[in-house]
């Protein structure tokens, strides 16, 4: 049974239907890319799948339980088991890097103080900013902001972690330190939901690529499968365009 | 000039000094008390005015419809209609307490909106980030926008009270013994217009002033990246 199983996710945005069934499936710690152009619905599915986009359809199952996003309870559940990064990194800017990291932790999981902060340290370590922990965000740099959110999200102990576009808003010269830090956590085991821009990286981590289109799956598969040899029209155009920057 | 000058030792002597400075600390008084305690409920208004979903329409219909109507009173309508109101409900309620509520109620209507835009300028993602992480409605806005929209709604709500201070100078129409009330009644006892009132404008002034000074060093304050804020810079021997 895979770890994460989404099967017909439907969404809308008003009349406009986003998602119209997405279906894909997850192992325990594998790493799955949805890649496409601008507007296919990538960034829709983790939103959908956080609750902060209603879902209008179908079924997401986390590790065997499914998730039903139908009461603002049922959401909150879902919530719990799951932990997103966005791409304007969103860290809270009226508190500093420790009081980000360990806020939910404390204060809704109500977790134990010494051991939130300790694991807190831990990650702060893992995403090399050992030295920020009492910065506030408008001190740090975009690409420390983004680790930052990473090891906020990563505090959380969630089941699946999504990570939403983590380095479009970056400069090209900070990209490679965040990107440093997703491999660590993809050593670790870490289950993740990648949605990314950054071909190179896909291709080096992932172990399945989802190609979106206007709201549906056009093809998925490894890596290689799609940018070396992608069966349809849509997934060849948009490979051979991307990578021929 | 000739009466001023000749008035004014006796204008200036320690009754009267008392009384204005009574009169005084009770103009300051009603206007703390009504702008703290309607700037508190505001908040709440603000809060249930935000109430998500459908069951919630009504609520935030009374809710806007207060502050439509009561911004669009006159201040010293508010305080006839809650004096003959209060006069009904409880004949023996004090003069004071009237003001105190009627200054609540305009407060209320004025400093919702202040609060509002303060809280509608943080960015929704910030909200979107705390959702995510399971934080409860009164939680975000307690923790997360709360406290980043604080530099955009004191400096306004200071400014308000700090010009409601001069407004409340319409309860001595109802006769709360405020400062322009005595002035008037020391005017009837013979005084100079000129001297009278000329202490009593000096009066405001000197009630009005901290407070501005205030607002401003809350401002600047504000202002500054937190990081700064709290570091004073050590000198390095």
């Amino acid at each position: 049974m895979p770890h994460l199983a989404v099967s017909d996710v439907r969404a809308k945005y008003g009349s406009l239907e986003v998602l119209k069934g997405i279906s894909f499936s997850i192992e325990k710690g594998e790493i799955v890319a949805l890649v496409g152009p601008s507007g296919s619905g990538k960034s829709t599915v983790l939103r959908a799948l956080m609750g902060l986009t209603p879902i209008t359809g179908g079924d997401v199952d986390l590790a065997g339980e499914r998730l039903n996003y139908s009461s603002s309870r049922e959401v909150r559940a879902a919530r719990d088991r799951m932990a997103i990064v966005f791409q304007q990194y969103n860290l809270f800017q009226n508190m500093t890097v420790m009081q980000n990291l360990t806020l939910a932790p404390l204060k809704i999981k109500r977790w134990d103080r010494a051991e939130v902060e300790a694991e807190a340290r831990r990650l702060l370590g893992l995403v090399g900013l050992s030295d920020k922990i009492d910065a506030y965000s408008d001190q740090l740099s975009g690409g420390q902001q983004q680790r930052v959110a990473l090891a906020r999200a990563l505090a959380l102990k969630p089941q699946i972690l999504l990570l939403d576009e983590v380095t479009s808003a970056l400069d090209p010269e900070l990209v490679g330190e965040v990107l440093d830090a997703i491999r660590k956590l993809a050593a670790e085991g870490m289950t993740m939901v990648i949605v990314s821009h950054e071909m190179g990286f896909v291709r080096e981590v992932a172990d399945k690529v989802v190609f979106m289109d206007a709201g549906q799956i056009i093809e998925a598969g490894t890596p290689a499968e799609l940018f070396d040899t992608p069966k349809t029209d849509r997934a060849q155009n948009f490979f051979s365009n991307i990578l021929r920057h | 000039m000739e009466r001023i000058l000749e008035q004014a030792p006796r204008f200036f002597s320690g009754p009267n000094l008392t009384l204005l400075f009574e009169s005084a600390m009770l103009t300051l008084g009603m206007t703390l008390a009504g702008c703290l305690i309607g700037f508190g409920l505001a908040f709440v208004l603000v809060f249930l005015r935000q109430t998500p979903g459908l069951w919630a329409l009504p609520l935030r219909l009374v809710c806007i419809t207060y502050v439509e109507v009561f911004r669009r009173i006159p201040f010293i309508v508010v305080i006839y209609l809650v004096l003959f109101f209060i006069q009904t409900v409880t004949p023996d309620a004090s003069l004071f307490t009237i003001a105190v509520i009627a200054i609540c109620l305009y407060a209320v209507a004025y400093t919702a909106d202040i609060i509002r835009g303060g809280l509608e300028s943080v960015p929704a993602t910030q909200v979107e980030a705390a959702q995510a992480m399971n934080l409860s409605r009164l939680q975000t806005n307690l923790r997360i926008v709360l406290p980043q929209a604080w530099p955009v709604i004191v400096p306004p709500a200071i400014a308000f009270a700090v010009s409601f201070i001069k407004d409340t100078a319409l309860v001595s129409q109802v006769g709360v013994f405020e400062l322009t009330f005595r002035g008037k009644e020391l005017n009837n006892q013979g005084y100079s217009g000129i001297l009278v009132f000329g202490t009593i404008a000096f009066c405001y002034f000197l009630l009005s002033f901290p407070l501005s000074l205030l607002g401003q060093h809350l401002e600047k304050r504000l202002a500054t990246p937190r990081g700064e804020r709290r570091t004073r810079k050590i000198r390095q021997p």
